[in-house]
């Protein structure tokens, strides 16, 4: 099924929760609104005709100047070979979206690895830890104006340039 | 801990809890399981990853996309090539660049040696973890010949920096076909040899026969990829059902789990996947050396390199099964964002749930019949 087709399905079974289809792109994406991720996940799973049966990947872009957090979901079906890609825009202070884990069970750790780098909140998730850091890392890495804490647990995190120690 | 007190003979039992790793021979690499045990019954095996994470994904941001491509190597050590390639990819497609044919060639002829190499260490670790230390040898001394045709490409033993934008490095010599050629015929007679020696050993095949096995449903709700699908008896490899590069052009077998010794997606189907895989490879490289055109390896590329604003997903049929490389564009000279999705890591969580029941020694043969790869994990 052409990405152009599941906009205008979607369109029509959630009316206002679908928007800003973009198809002229090489994976075309559609924005979802926040409180409506999982229902429509749970039809594009479990439709025939849609079957998008995994969760191929699940991410975050941070967008500060627009004051976002964007979630982007990439989904495929095997049995259909098509994709299609959802993106949710978030409030950048305060970002939570309701956890994907029962639709698909990956979502479980791409989630807790997007809370752990960008700081997104999943409601009802069953174990929302940090995965790649340690439980006390302060800040969210891979937002755009993180700062590296001086030093964690006694370790000083910075190390004097290279060059300049061969100068000294 | 679950207490439990028989009032009849006054002992209890309580669960045991055990760390397995960060660093042992099963986990093939830094990773961690705190395992729960009822004596040899495992009631969870909770993975805790992390140990390995260098955080190439914020590096991406920080570099250019040249520049980036050496860092891709490290994402999976065993398998650099497809890390490049997959990246490669996804700037191409942003910016638009044709690769050469002959710079498509050299690629498939290098990931498909690179599939080999990586196979090798995945069959052979796996038989040292059951227990069985010569296969492991054998696997070893392939893998150094393809470790040194690889260093007589492009220069490097593992991490490669082979594939370019455009294209790649440097050309194959003709010196060098005869080479990787007479390799492959030497190649070919040992994957038989494997097999008696390790595939139809009785001790091997009963210690995975039946363990740890994946329905196709869990293997899509955990979005397994690679070997580890194929093994659960699902047709599906991104060369040939999104084909990129030349694949297309190829002719090559898909292998699927059929149960070979015990059930469908058991430990054994997908180390089985895994050996065939090895043989089909040889097949796309010999194609690929019979019909190689003369031409530029690499297309003109500028050096400042800014694709227009966009993004792209690409992935590649990496050894691990699907390398997704999500590259985010605002029109600079950096990538805005990089994300890297890798087989390992969804491969990882499913253990948790496999492991419930199962004793400890299978756990170990879960953990490598799923050929996990902990840099590939973190990142």
């Amino acid at each position: 099924m052409e990405a152009q087709e599941v906009y205008a399905s979607l369109e029509k079974l959630f009316p206002g929760k679908v928007r800003d289809f973009k198809s002229e792109v090489r994976e075309p994406y559609l924005f979802v609104e926040p409180t409506a991720i999982v229902e429509v996940c749970r039809f594009l799973r479990n439709a025939p005709g849609f079957r998008f049966e995994v969760l191929s990947d699940l991410t975050a872009l941070d967008w500060p100047k627009q004051e976002t957090i964007q979630m982007v979901y990439h989904l495929f079906s095997y049995s259909h070979n098509h994709q299609i890609v959802l993106k949710v825009d978030l409030p950048r202070d305060h970002p939570r979206i309701a956890t994907l884990e029962n639709e698909w069970k990956v979502a479980n750790w791409f989630e807790r690895e997007a809370y752990d780098l960008f700081g997104v909140i999943f409601e009802g998730h069953s174990d929302l830890r940090r995965i790649m850091l340690p439980e006390d890392w302060v800040g969210y890495p891979l937002r755009k104006d993180y700062v590296e804490q001086e030093e964690y647990d006694g370790i000083s995190t910075q190390r004097a340039p290279l060059v300049e120690k061969l100068l000294r | 801990m679950n207490d439990t007190a028989p009032a009849s003979t006054g002992f209890y039992t309580e669960d045991m809890t055990i760390s397995v790793g960060p660093q042992h021979p099963s986990t093939h690499g830094v990773l961690r399981f705190v395992v729960k045990t009822d004596g040899e019954v495992i009631s969870e095996a909770i993975p805790d990853v992390g140990y390995l994470h260098r955080s190439i994904e914020k590096i991406g941001e920080k570099v250019t996309y040249h520049g980036y491509v050496p860092y891709t190597d490290r994402a999976d050590y065993l398998a650099a090539m497809f890390a490049n390639q997959a990246f490669c990819l996804a700037a191409e497609r942003l910016a638009g660049i044709e690769v050469t044919r002959r710079g498509e060639f050299c690629r498939v002829i290098a990931c498909e040696l690179n599939r080999i190499a990586s196979h090798l260490i995945s069959v052979g670790t796996f038989g040292q973890d059951i227990g069985a230390m010569t296969p492991f040898v054998h696997a070893l001394r392939e893998r150094e010949t393809i470790n040194n045709l690889m260093e007589e490409i492009c220069g490097a033993r593992l991490t490669y920096n082979y594939i370019r934008i455009g294209g790649v490095g440097y050309d194959i010599l003709p010196e060098t076909c005869t080479r990787i050629e007479a390799f492959l015929h030497h190649f070919e007679p040992i994957v038989d040899e494997f097999n008696r020696l390790l595939s139809g050993n009785k001790i091997f095949i009963e210690r995975l026969a039946g363990v740890a096995v994946v329905s196709k449903e869990d293997a899509f709700s955990y979005n397994l990829v690679g070997p580890n699908l194929r093994g659960s008896g699902v047709k599906w490899d991104i060369r040939r059902d999104i084909p990129y590069s030349i694949y297309p052009e190829l002719e090559f077998e898909v292998p699927i789990g059929t149960a070979h010794v015990g059930v469908l997606g058991d430990s054994f189907d997908r180390y089985w996947v895994r050996i065939r895989e090895m043989q089909e490879s040889c097949k796309i490289v010999r194609q690929c050396l019979s019909m190689m055109p003369k031409g530029p390896a690499i297309a003109k590329v500028p050096r400042k390199f800014r694709p227009p604003a966009g993004e792209c997903y690409a992935r590649v049929e990496a050894p691990r099964g699907d390398m997704g490389f999500y590259v985010v564009s605002d029109g600079s000279e950096y990538p805005y964002r990089v994300r890297i999705r890798t087989g390992s890591y969804t491969a990882m969580s499913i253990i948790d749930k496999l492991s419930k029941g199962i004793m400890v020694a299978d756990l170990i043969a879960l953990i490598g019949s799923l050929d996990v790869d902990a840099p590939e994990i973190d990142r």
